[in-house]
């Protein structure tokens, strides 16, 4: 109010001033027609201005005659221009569009949509303009680093390999810790498609138009026994109206591998091995051959790729349509590793009845032909002898140089590396996997009473995964071979697989909505009824030698084995807002699980949230500093019943494949194993609470929001022992134990640059994240001995970690080393922590957390006229990683191996000195480092040409450089392994692309 | 009509509230418990856990959490506990808690001996189940009768024989273990635990009450145990009574070891065929299919694959320059090694080149060790070389032809055999048990002897040379990395004591002694925090 005096009486003395020449008179409006008062009319360049009245009007007086530009502006709207041709007098009406704040995006929800300044529930955004650039083979890249709270950790570099994705650190220890992922309203099966490293391949990035993040139990608490681990809801781009829009995209892009793994090479080799061959005979010397060979040149290879979409969008009639065709032919970068991907995505949205019936149709079809490299080669470069030849000269196993033995049966040296080159070239690894997904939602608003929609959606998310391995018979790998059924020893290898998946979907839901003007009143319901059945049939089939002959034991019990589940649901919610300014919301589901014994298989899990939106309160209103403040908090019950068998808690007899018979007088006999069962098993259940700040500032050119949460989870997931003699198994993944996770997300956009030819905005996010698990056993009991995980190569069997309460999950679980005066650490010495004069089990200490403790994501777009520049990156601090390559080859007693063999690895052994004699030194927190990391993910620069073709089209060119660099202390290939051991992950590559973006 | 479509899919709701989907491959245990055919399927896993890790050939379906599949083979663990841990071997493996063994530094986490107590009460809890699946009433009221109802009473009375020697394998390794028998429902009751005592009155009351239940000696089928099984447990817990119940039992030990010998069976002419991949059809001249092994565990490098017990003592041992081929396997493991000690224990053969294999022509042909490019001294016990390699095991015929398969194994196990109780007769005697007598345990000896030196009587020995000394080292010569080292070091107060050492006894490089309470290996830890009625062994 005070503003509008002021303007007013601006007005009034700018009236005085300027007395004696022409006027423009008009109105303002709002995007609705609504006047709006208070807007500034200013003609530019000058200091004159006036405000509209309250009825939206304005007059502007003492205009000199001629071509004027007018502007207007308005809190929460466009700055809008006009030129005017002033002759005495002029009229210019304008209509205000609301400015793109993201407080008015329509964002989706569990089951509905709500606008963003509506929601009261931790629920993150990103949308298909801010999606990372360059080469994304799977959706979840497009998000990577935008996110706080939201960790996505890609399974190495292999093309279509997934990313282990975490919202909040995940809910479980042995449960699943991945989100639900929605598409389209249809939610995915946990479980994988033989032959796709990843499901989520199996859909186009290309064609995805948002990602909604459900970070807090109070948002997601309506997926019930899902909810635990977040929800990601992609939904993929629909038709416009108006004519159709084609836009081809094309992109070609090369990869090579950033960073060969430290190993030695053939010179530092043959001079360590010279040094420190104390044998009698100096047989490792005599091994050594004359090649300098670099084995990692010899398995990667600069991997040429290409992505291509064409999409045709747009209204045909009163259809609005969108149809998709992509094409991808992807590489790896790891020799014989490559994926092709065609898919299409159809979309229909009618509206029939005035409007009552909307109809969504939606397909997404793919096919994925894949190659899988043997991954056996990462490791088998790093250890194969660098002073040998790739090849051999003659023609045995296949002509690749291999370690003999002339008094073996098959030749072959025993427990040798095999040549890594050969290895690849030998395994053919092939599959197609196709998927499709169609769902078809009708929403039909009632004519009686159109507040209510009933709507049906039915979705059918089908895969069939198949492929094939086949090896010939001379390759190394294949040896020492089998007896086929004549009793004839066999080689090589033809074996195929497939899988064939059928969910079904059926939700039926009424929702109810409708704004009580006279009150200032929101009111939205939903109740609904979900059915969801999961189905997974996997062929068992017989396997071959190359040659063609049946592998006796191959021989299955069953051709089928199928995998069933059930869920059916109940689930309503309810919101309520006051003014804008007061918004409650609950919400609740009921699950009934088929993976529960009857009678405890019914879950229930309700949500209560609320928020206040200070900023509409008077004392805030209009002021511009700080344009928004809203405070949130929530609590919820969510579960988590992934990650466990679909019939355990039936107690079940499987019978023992033939190689597993036993033999009972002269005949033998597969045998009928008793499963370990839990018949009281039932879903994790989390309980959260989150309280959060969003802001604007700046007229919301800074905007933001800062979440606290804590998360605690009991009948925790866990496998636990179970007392000797009780059960048929001597752990069981049984509801045992909690665990607290608590963290603070903040986020951050600033729009620092906002001028017309020139912009820049920055996106951080931070996230601090803590879990720690309290409890692990039935009956507390302060002497749990913790159970170990984390698996490592050198030693069979060996683990590096611990879950154990009072610590985070995963802790590393290592001997204390000691070091010298110079600073190396002693062989074989550690520290005697319980000083009973022997080191064992007894002397490991818990030590670092494999997770990150704070974790950051920047992005930043500057665009000036036609050019952008962008880069995305991320930061990890506190995260830890085991160094396995190190632990097991970086050791004397590798390469001078007692095996008689010399093998090459880790150049940590020039360093350490250390012998790997005993058998605590894989054990040693010597090789557990500090993994903290900077890493640009992302650097793109476009150009928009602009018209081509005679103006039909608009045309738009890019490159880009993905996996720039980063910046670590850890001595590894790379920093950022999911889970904390590091041991011979597929390489991510750096990749280089160019793009070509034609709109018609 | 769409409340109507909504109102039928809460009606399907509700069904799903009882649905139960089952498994396609798999079946309940009234299915597989309701015909003969399923007993014996059954069976197959209650004997088959002594020679199967899990479900799959090699590895891929264990049976035991928290252990390498591989590694979790009863046999394999149990001589890993029983063999590693005395001078009679050495391993260069850094797989978890194996080195421990050797150096006697094992804690209450230890993975080997854990993953024996787990693989133990596995197979007891496979035999209680059985035990309650095999009731004549249960029998009846399926259907089975006859010849049938006969074998299935006779499967029943072999699992409570498995029960109580894998009792006895506890009491004597761990003492103290959790008890539990078919009499309460699995999963009803967190097992209690037993006393060492207790357990031995337990073990020898079961296997005298199934003594009568089971066929005659050499009158089951092979691989399941009969009365000369029953016989030969009671003998070997007789001998070792004093240290399970503080009371020696030497009389009782003479009158089984009687049974036993008293019972067909026979030594095979040639001590170096034992261990073979033929050695199921090892028998006496004449004595058709009856030859010295009284129960075996069978492994078949192709139906029965795994990576423990023969296959890891044909394929552990070998390494530097021993001959791949002359053991029927594709490569060695470069593993397992044996000390000086034993090797003084044989006389000193003519040759230790690689010409005379197995055993370099030594007169006693039972010296199976491979000495070239291996040193007699133990300076490291990680370095393949340091230690005499074994021949022992070997997965080819007595023809010399390979096994089946290249990486599993055909040799068969013994878990008893004659010779054993002949030297049990012969300690019991000389410890003054009654019912026997001093010739005819030096005739046993000379018997064992006299084989060993391949027909020869050049090794027999005079009533004089006969001391339980000499037993203890007869034992390590005949039963040597069969698995009864460590327990015949307690029995002669050895294991510990400062008396007798080995190299790396205790963890150094001359040997000590270690605190007495290693004569017991410690409850896990794991299952100590599963299960409250547990008490960790004293030391531990």
């Amino acid at each position: 109010m005070k503003q509008y005096l002021l303007i007013c009486a601006f007005l009034m003395l700018s009236g005085i001033s300027f007395a004696q020449t022409s006027s423009i008179t008009g109105k303002v409006v709002d995007e609705t027609n609504q006047p709006l008062p208070g807007a500034i009319v200013t003609v530019k360049g000058t200091q004159k201005n006036a405000p509209t009245d309250a009825n939206g009007n304005y007059r502007l007086t003492g205009v000199s005659n001629g071509t004027v530009t007018l502007q207007v502006n308005f809190i929460g709207y466009q700055l809008l221009e006009k030129t005017v041709n002033v002759t005495g007098s002029a009229v210019a009406n304008f209509t205000m569009v609301p400015q793109n704040t993201d407080l008015n995006e329509v964002v989706v929800i569990g089951y509905g949509t709500a606008l963003k300044k509506d929601l009261t529930g931790s629920i993150s955004t990103v949308t298909a303009k801010d999606f990372n650039t360059g080469v994304s083979t799977t959706p979840e890249q497009l998000i990577q680093g935008k996110v706080a709270g939201v960790s996505i950790t890609t399974n190495g570099g292999a093309p279509g390999a997934g990313s282990t994705i975490r919202i909040r650190g995940g809910a479980s220890i042995n449960g699943l810790s991945s989100p639900l992922i929605v598409i389209d309203g249809v939610p995915l099966s946990n479980d994988g498609i033989a032959g796709a490293a990843n499901p989520l391949d199996l859909i186009n990035p290309n064609d995805i138009e948002t990602f909604s993040i459900l970070k807090d139990a109070s948002a997601a608490a309506i997926y019930g026994n899902r909810g635990s681990n977040g929800v990601i809801i992609i939904t993929t781009k629909k038709g416009q109206s108006g004519k159709a829009r084609i836009d081809f995209s094309t992109q070609v892009s090369a990869s090579a591998l950033p960073k060969e793994a430290p190993i030695l090479t053939a010179a530092q080799f043959r001079a360590y091995v010279t040094a420190n061959d104390n044998s009698a005979t100096k047989q490792y010397i005599a091994l050594l051959g004359n090649a300098n060979t670099d084995w990692q040149k010899q398995i990667y290879q600069t991997a040429v790729s290409t992505d291509n979409n064409l999409s045709v969008s747009g209204t045909a009639g009163k259809l609005p349509y969108r149809v998709s065709v992509g094409y991808t032919d992807q590489d790896g970068i790891l020799k014989t590793s490559s994926l092709e991907r065609y898919s299409s995505n159809i979309n229909l949205s009618p509206s029939l009845f005035t409007d009552h019936l909307k109809i969504n149709f939606n397909f997404i079809g793919s096919q994925v032909k894949q190659r899988f490299a043997d991954g056996g080669a990462i490791g088998g470069a790093n250890s194969f002898d660098p002073t040998q030849p790739v090849y051999s000269g003659n023609s045995n196993f296949g002509g690749f140089y291999e370690y003999l033995d002339p008094t073996a049966t098959d030749g072959l040296k025993a427990l040798a590396p095999i040549n890594p080159l050969g290895r690849l070239m030998e395994n053919n690894n092939r599959s197609t996997v196709y998927r499709a997904i169609t769902s078809l939602a009708l929403d039909y608003k009632f004519h009686f009473f159109p507040d209510l929609h009933a709507i049906v959606n039915v979705s059918y998310d089908g895969s069939n995964g198949q492929g094939y391995d086949i090896i010939p018979a001379y390759a190394a790998s294949q040896f020492p071979g089998s007896a086929d059924a004549n009793k004839v020893n066999q080689t090589g290898n033809n074996s195929k697989y497939k899988t064939v998946v059928g969910n079904t979907t059926l939700e039926g839901d009424l929702s109810y909505s409708h704004e009580f003007k006279s009150i200032k009143s929101k009111v939205t319901a939903l109740v609904g009824y979900s059915e969801q059945d999961f189905s997974s049939t996997t062929n068992n089939y017989v396997s071959y030698f190359a040659n063609g002959e049946l592998k006796p034991l191959s021989v299955p019990n069953y051709p089928t084995s199928i995998a069933q589940h059930d869920l059916s649901s109940v689930y309503g919610r309810v919101t309520f807002g006051y003014d804008d300014k007061y918004l409650l919301s609950g919400s609740m589901r009921s699950d009934v699980s088929t993976r529960f014994a009857p009678g405890i298989r019914t879950g229930n899990f309700p949500a209560a949230s609320a928020a206040w939106v200070i900023s509409r309160e008077d004392f805030l209103k209009g002021n511009t500093t700080l344009s928004n403040l809203k405070l949130r908090v929530g609590y919820g019950v969510t579960g988590n019943e992934g990650g466990i068998g679909n019939y355990d808690f039936l107690s079940d007899y499987s019978l023992s494949n033939a190689s597993a018979q036993y033999q009972l007088g002269n005949t033998f006999y597969q045998a009928y194993r008793p499963g370990a069962f839990y018949f009281g098993r039932t879903w994790e259940q989390s309980a959260t609470t989150n309280a959060a700040v969003d802001f604007g500032f700046l007229n919301d050119r800074i905007t933001g929001s800062l979440d606290f949460y804590t998360q605690t989870t009991s009948k925790l997931l866990a496998t636990i022992p179970q007392p000797a003699g009780s059960n048929f198994g001597n752990t069981i993944t049984g509801n045992v134990g909690n665990m607290t996770e608590k963290g603070i997300e903040l986020n951050i956009n600033a729009k620092l640059i906002d001028r017309k030819d020139l912009s820049w905005n920055v996106g951080l996010n931070a996230t601090l994240a803590r879990n720690k698990i309290t409890n692990l056993s039935l009956i507390p009991n302060p002497n749990f001995p913790g159970l170990k995980v984390g698996g490592i190569s050198g030693g069979i069997g060996q683990t590096i970690q611990i879950d154990q309460i009072g610590y985070p999950k995963n802790t590393f679980y290592t001997q204390q080393a000691v070091y010298g005066a110079n600073g190396k650490p002693l062989d074989g010495v550690f520290v005697d922590k319980n000083k009973d004069g022997i080191i064992n089990d007894s002397d490991l200490n818990l030590g670092q957390s494999p997770d990150a403790q704070e974790y950051f994501g920047i992005n930043s777009d500057v665009t000036y006229k036609k050019w952008n520049f962008g880069f995305v990156a991320r930061a990890s601090l506190g995260n830890y990683l085991y160094n396995n390559l190190a632990s097991s080859t970086g050791i004397q007693r590798n390469f001078i191996n007692p095996q008689g063999i010399v093998f090459n690895g880790s150049n940590a052994v020039l360093t350490s000195g250390l012998t790997g004699n005993g058998q605590n030194d894989v054990l040693s927190d010597y090789y557990v480092q500090n993994a903290s990391f900077f890493r640009m993910d992302n650097m793109h620069i476009g150009y928009n040409i602009g018209k081509v073709f005679k103006n039909r089209a608009t045309l738009r060119v890019s490159a880009n450089v993905q996996n720039v660099f980063t910046i670590t202390n850890y001595t590894g290939v790379d920093p950022e392994q999911f889970g904390g051991v590091d041991n011979n992950q597929y390489p991510r590559p750096r990749t280089y692309s160019f793009g070509l973006n034609l709109s018609l | 009509m769409l409340m109507t479509g909504l109102l039928t899919l809460f009606i399907t709701s509700s069904c799903k509230r009882n649905l139960v989907l089952t498994p396609n491959d798999q079946l309940t245990s009234v299915q597989v418990f309701s015909t003969p055919a399923g007993y014996t399927q059954a069976m197959a896993k209650v004997y088959g856990s002594f020679a199967l890790t899990g479900n799959s050939g090699g590895a891929g379906s264990g049976d035991i959490a928290g252990i390498d599949e591989g590694t979790s083979d009863f046999f394999r663990l149990f001589w890993n506990c029983q063999e590693l841990t005395t001078d009679e071997a050495v391993i260069t493996y850094g797989d978890p808690g194996v080195q421990d063994l050797h150096n006697m530094a094992w804690g209450a986490g230890n993975a080997i001996s854990q993953g024996l107590y787990y693989r133990a009460m596995y197979q007891i809890t496979l035999c209680n189940n059985f035990i309650q699946q095999s009731t004549p009433a249960l029998l009846a009221s399926r259907g089975i009768a006859g010849a049938d109802a006969t074998n299935i009473g006779y499967y029943a009375a072999e699992a409570r024989f498995l029960r109580a020697y894998q009792y006895w394998v506890l009491m004597d390794l761990f003492g103290n273990p959790p008890f539990i028998t078919e009499t309460t429902e699995i999963g009803t009751v967190i097992p209690p635990q037993t006393t060492r005592a207790a357990l031995f009155t337990y073990i020898e009351s079961e296997l005298k009450a199934i003594d009568p239940l089971l066929p005659a000696p050499n009158k089951n089928q092979y691989g399941r145990a009969d009365e000369g099984a029953v016989w030969a447990l009671l003998a070997r817990m007789y001998l070792n009574a004093q240290v399970y119940t503080g009371t020696a039992h030497y009389t009782d030990a003479i009158t089984y070891s009687k049974k036993v010998i008293g019972a067909g069976y026979g030594l095979i002419p040639k001590f170096t065929n034992l261990m073979l991949a033929d050695d199921n059809l090892n028998s006496i001249p004449g004595g058709g299919a009856i030859g010295e092994f009284i129960l075996t565990i069978n492994y078949d490098g192709l139906k029965t694959q795994g990576y423990g017990g023969s296959q890891y003592l044909t394929h552990a041992p070998v390494g530097g320059s021993m001959p791949v081929t002359k053991f029927g396997i594709s490569g060695g493991y470069s593993g397992s090694r044996t000390t000086a000690n034993i090797i003084a224990l044989f006389p000193t053969p003519p040759t230790t080149d690689a010409t005379n294999f197995p055993n370099n022509n030594n007169p006693d042909t039972r010296a199976q060790f491979w000495y070239p490019g291996q040193n007699l001294v133990i300076n490291s016990l990680t370095a393949f070389t340091d230690g005499l390699g074994v021949t022992k095991f070997r997965n080819v015929t007595s023809a010399g032809v390979a096994g089946q398969d290249p990486t599993f194994c055909d040799v068969d196990l013994p878990i008893f055999r004659l010779p054993e109780q002949y030297l049990i007769y012969a300690e019991s005697v000389l410890r003054g048990g009654s019912g026997g007598d001093a010739v005819t345990a030096l005739s046993y000896i000379n018997l064992i002897r006299t084989r060993a030196y391949g027909g020869s009587l050049a090794g027999n020995i005079t009533a004089g040379q006969l001391t339980t000394q000499f037993i203890l080292d007869e034992r390590a010569r005949e039963l040597f990395w069969e698995g009864f080292r460590r327990t015949d070091l307690i029995r002669y107060g050895l294991f510990t004591s400062g008396t007798y050492v080995w190299p790396f006894k205790g963890g150094v490089k001359a040997g000590t002694s270690v605190p007495d309470y290693r004569n017991l290996f410690p409850i896990p830890s794991l299952d100590l925090s599963a299960n409250p009625n547990l008490h960790q062994n004293t030391g531990y």
